[in-house]
C-alpha cells in the first residue's frame, strides 16, 4: 500500500492551507490559487533555484527563500506578493535583459515568450542597465532545431532535459558566472553532437533559445505553385493538441476541423496518418507474430516509429539493431503510399506531387531523408514536415479563423482510419495497436469487446510492464517513454541474454518524448503531466468513438494490400514499407 | 599530405595516449565522484585536455563528454588548448584591477596577435588572467613564466619574453 503523505498547515498571504509534507511553496500557492512567477523552473523538472524570481517572505526569517526549492514547514507564514518582492523582481528581470539581446519582434517565441511576458506584466519599459550580450552566432548544422545562443538566459531547462529526462547528452553548460553558457557537448555543432533532434529542449526552453527548423515559407510556396498537386497527411497527436493555439483546452479533438482547414490552406488532398498508422500496425504485428510464433528473427521486437529514439538507439544500443521493427512509421508509409498507390489512382506524375506532413515532433524532419529507403517512391517520399506549431502559424497567417471552421472528412482512401491508428499518439498505444491486430493474426478471433481497451499498458509512468494472454500464451510486453527509460528496460534484456535465458520481454514500445508524441518536441508550448494526460484521454476517446477498433478491419487497409500492397511482408511491401538501421556514431567531433 | 611514417608514428601516439588514459581511469578507479582527480591527472600527463583525449576519458569511464566539459570549463585550472612555451599571465585580482590589468591584458593580447599575424609561431606566448596572486603592492602584477614582476606595461613584457626567448634559441 502507499503511504499518504501528512498533510502540514501553513498561511500562505495570511490564507490557511493544508498541502501534503514536501510540497514547495511554489506549488502550495498555486493550490492556494497563487502564481509565483519563475522562468526555470519547469513541472517535468527539479527546482534548481537558477533564476530567482520566485523569491518570497518567510515570517520570521532575514533571507528570502527560493519557493521553487523549499519546501513548505508546518506553520509556516509566507508572503509571495508585496511591493518589495515585486520591486526585486523586476530588479532580476531587468538583469536577465541586460543579458539578452532586444529580438522580440523576429524571435521565434514572439508572443508565447516567458521572459517576454513577465517583462510586460512586471511593466518593464527600457533597458535601465548597459547591455552584456553573447556574441555567439546562432547554430543552425541540425535540420530540426535552431539554437540562438545569444537568447539563452541559462535558465538550464534545455540542459536538464537532455541530460535527465532524455538521457542524450547533446547540451551542457559551459564556463562559470558571467561567462555561464549554454552549449551543444563541448562546444561543438549541434549537429556533431549526440542530439537525436527530440525537441525536447526546445519544448522547455523559456525563450526563443532554442525553436523548431520553421519550414512554413517552402510550404506556401508549393501550395502557389500551379505545376504541384499538394497532399497533407496530420499526425494521431496534432488532433489533440493544435487546439491549444486557438484557445481550446488541451485534448479537444478537432480533425474534421482540422481536415477542412488544410483544404482552406490550398491542400489538394488530405490525408490522415493515422490511415499509416493502422498501415503500420499491419505490417509490424505480422513481424511480431512472425518472430514470436514461428521464431523467425530474434525476440523482442522493438518498435521503431519514433525517429529520435532509432537515432537514439543506433548511437547508442547497437546491439539492439536486429531487434527492431523494419517496418517504417507512419508518416513515411503515408508518403509512400500517397506518391505510389494514390499518384496511380488519381492518374497524377508523383514527381509533382508535393508531400507534406503535420507532425508533433522535430525529429520527423530528420527523419525525411534519414535513408535511401525514405525516397522508395522514386522521390523523396514526404517532401517537408511542419510541426503542430507551425502549422497553426500557417493558420493565423492564412486569416482563416479556426475556430469558424466546418468539420469535413478527410480524402479516400489514405484518410480512413481505425481506433488502433489514432492511439499511436499515446505512449503505449503502438503496442496496445499492435497486440490488437496480433491477437486476430494468431487466433482468427478479435479480442473480446471488454477487453479491446488493454489498460495495464496506459499511463504516465516511465516503464510500464504487462502480460498480455493470447490463447494461453503470455506475451510480455514494456513500454518505455522519455529516453532515459530506455537504458533500464534494455539492460534488463541484455542480463537475460548474458545468462542464455529468455528474454524477458516479447515485445517493446519505446518513445523518446515523455507521453509519447501527444508530448512531442513540437507540440504547442506549456508542456505538464496535466496538459499530456489531456491530450492522451482525447485520443482514448477518439478511439472509443471509432466504429472499428482494429487495425486489420479498417476497410481502405484491406483494400490497399488487396488492388497494390499485395501481403503483409510481401514483396511489395518490404520494398515500400520497410527500412534497415546502421549503426552511427554520436560523436561527428 | 603526411608521410607513411609520420601517421605510423601519430598512431603510436594515440595508442600510447589511449593507454596512458586508461591507466589513469583504472588508478581512480573508473568513479564518476573521481573525475576531477582523473581530469588533474590527464592535463599532468598532455599538459592539456585536448578534444581527443576528453573523448577517449569519456569512452573509458562512461561519463558523457557534456559532463566532462561542463567540469573543465567551469575550473580555471585545466586547459583546453596545448600551453604555449611561454605563459604571460596577468593579474585580476581587485588591486591589479584598479591599477589597469584589464587594460595591460587588452594591449598584450593586441600586441600578440600582432606578432602572430607578423609570423610568430601560434600559441608560442600563452596569455591568461589569474586570480588575486598576493602580489598587490606590485599591481599590477604580472607573471611571466613563473617569475611576478610588477608595474610593467605591455612594451617591457614583449621586451622581456624576447630576451628569453633569444637565450633559448642561443643555448
Amino acid at each position: 500500500m502507499i503511504q499518504e503523505a501528512a498533510m502540514i498547515r501553513a498561511k500562505i498571504n495570511g490564507t490557511p492551507i493544508e498541502v501534503p509534507e514536501g510540497t514547495s511553496i511554489l506549488d502550495a500557492a498555486r493550490k492556494a490559487g497563487v502564481r509565483i512567477p519563475t522562468l526555470c523552473k519547469h513541472p517535468d523538472l527539479l527546482p534548481t533555484a537558477a533564476c530567482g524570481l520566485c523569491i518570497v517572505k518567510v515570517a520570521g526569517q532575514e533571507r528570502m527563500p527560493r519557493a521553487c526549492a523549499t519546501m513548505l514547514q508546518p506553520d509556516m507564514e509566507i508572503i509571495t506578493h508585496d511591493g518589495e518582492l515585486t520591486r526585486i523582481r523586476r530588479t532580476i528581470l531587468e538583469l536577465i535583459l541586460s543579458t539578452h539581446p532586444n529580438a522580440c519582434l523576429t524571435c521565434g517565441r514572439n508572443g508565447n515568450c516567458e521572459l517576454q511576458t513577465l517583462l510586460g506584466e512586471f511593466g518593464v519599459r527600457d533597458d535601465r542597465l548597459e547591455k552584456y550580450l553573447r556574441d555567439v552566432p546562432p547554430d543552425h548544422s541540425n535540420g530540426s532545431i535552431i539554437i540562438d545562443f545569444a537568447k539563452c538566459i541559462t535558465c538550464g531547462r534545455c540542459v536538464r532535459t537532455c541530460q535527465e529526462i532524455q538521457n542524450v547528452w547533446a547540451l551542457s553548460m559551459l564556463n562559470r558566472s558571467i561567462n555561464t553558457r549554454m552549449a551543444p557537448a563541448g562546444d561543438i555543432l549541434l549537429a556533431d553532437s549526440p542530439c537525436i533532434k527530440c525537441g525536447q529542449c526546445a519544448a522547455h526552453c523559456p525563450t526563443g533559445a532554442i525553436v523548431e527548423h520553421d519550414e512554413t515559407a517552402t510550404v506556401w510556396e508549393a501550395l502557389r505553385d500551379p505545376e504541384k498537386y499538394c497532399s497533407v497527411q496530420i499526425a494521431p497527436s496534432v488532433r489533440v493538441a493544435l487546439g491549444e493555439e486557438f484557445g481550446y483546452p488541451p485534448g479537444t479533438n478537432l480533425t474534421r476541423q482540422i481536415y477542412a482547414t488544410l483544404r482552406r490552406l490550398g491542400f489538394h488532398a488530405v490525408f490522415d496518418t493515422n490511415f499509416s498508422a493502422d498501415l503500420t500496425i499491419m505490417e509490424e504485428a505480422c513481424e511480431f507474430v512472425q518472430r514470436f510464433v514461428h521464431g523467425k528473427g530474434p525476440l523482442p521486437l522493438i518498435t521503431s516509429c519514433c525517429p529520435a529514439w532509432t537515432d537514439y538507439m543506433e548511437k547508442n544500443h547497437q546491439d539492439f539493431i536486429e531487434n527492431f521493427s523494419t517496418a517504417k512509421s507512419p508518416q513515411q508509409m503515408l508518403g509512400v503510399v500517397a506518391k505510389t498507390y494514390y499518384s496511380e489512382k488519381m492518374g497524377l506524375d508523383p514527381a509533382k506531387h508535393f508531400q507534406v506532413s503535420i507532425m508533433p515532433c522535430t525529429a520527423k524532419k530528420y527523419e525525411l531523408e534519414r535513408t535511401d529507403e525514405m525516397f522508395a517512391s522514386g522521390h523523396q517520399d514526404v517532401d517537408v514536415t511542419l510541426t503542430t506549431r507551425e502549422l497553426a502559424r500557417m493558420i493565423k497567417q492564412s486569416g482563416l479563423v479556426f475556430r469558424e471552421m466546418p468539420e469535413e472528412d478527410a480524402d479516400s482512401p489514405l484518410g480512413e482510419y481505425s481506433g488502433s491508428g489514432t492511439l499511436f499518439g499515446a505512449t503505449g498505444g503502438v503496442m496496445e495497436a499492435a497486440l490488437r491486430t496480433a491477437h486476430y493474426l494468431v487466433t482468427g478471433r478479435n479480442l473480446a469487446p471488454d477487453a479491446v481497451n488493454i489498460l495495464p499498458v496506459r499511463g504516465l509512468e516511465g516503464v510500464r510492464e504487462a502480460e498480455i494472454d493470447i490463447e494461453g500464451t503470455a506475451v510480455r510486453v514494456a513500454v518505455s517513454h522519455g529516453m532515459a527509460n530506455v537504458g533500464k528496460v534494455l539492460d534488463k534484456v541484455r542480463a537475460a541474454r548474458e545468462r542464455g535465458e529468455d528474454p524477458p520481454y516479447h515485445f517493446i514500445e519505446v518513445m523518446a518524448c515523455p507521453g509519447g508524441c501527444i508530448g512531442g518536441g513540437g507540440q504547442p508550448y506549456g508542456i505538464s503531466d496535466e496538459v499530456r494526460r489531456r491530450r492522451m484521454a482525447g485520443l482514448y476517446a477518439d478511439d472509443q468513438g471509432c466504429a472499428r477498433r482494429f487495425s486489420h478491419e479498417n476497410p481502405a487497409i484491406q483494400r490497399i494490400y488487396k488492388e497494390f500492397l499485395g501481403e503483409p511482408l510481401g514483396e511489395k511491401a518490404e520494398r515500400l514499407l520497410h527500412t534497415r538501421y546502421h549503426p552511427r556514431k554520436s560523436y561527428l567531433r | 599530405m603526411r608521410t607513411q611514417t609520420e601517421i605510423g608514428s601519430l598512431l603510436d601516439w594515440v595508442e600510447e595516449m589511449r593507454v596512458r588514459v586508461r591507466e589513469i581511469v583504472r588508478e581512480w578507479d573508473d568513479q564518476e565522484g573521481n573525475l576531477i582527480m582523473m581530469l588533474h591527472a590527464v592535463q599532468n600527463e598532455f599538459g592539456y585536455i585536448s578534444r581527443g583525449v576528453a573523448g577517449v576519458l569519456a569512452k573509458e569511464t562512461g561519463i558523457n563528454m557534456a559532463r566532462i566539459y561542463e567540469v573543465i570549463t567551469f575550473y580555471h585550472y585545466f586547459r583546453l588548448t596545448p600551453p604555449g612555451s611561454h605563459s604571460v599571465q596577468v593579474c585580476m585580482g581587485t588591486a591589479c584591477y584598479l591599477k589597469g590589468a584589464q587594460k595591460l591584458y587588452d594591449e598584450l593580447a593586441q600586441q600578440l596577435q600582432l606578432m602572430e599575424a607578423a609570423g610568430g609561431r601560434q600559441g608560442d606566448v600563452q596569455l591568461e588572467t589569474v586570480r588575486c596572486i598576493g602580489c598587490c603592492g606590485m599591481a599590477p602584477a604580472v607573471v611571466v613564466d613563473s617569475e611576478t614582476h610588477g608595474r610593467l606595461c605591455p612594451g617591457d613584457i614583449l621586451q622581456f619574453l624576447k630576451r628569453k626567448q633569444e637565450a633559448r634559441h642561443g643555448s
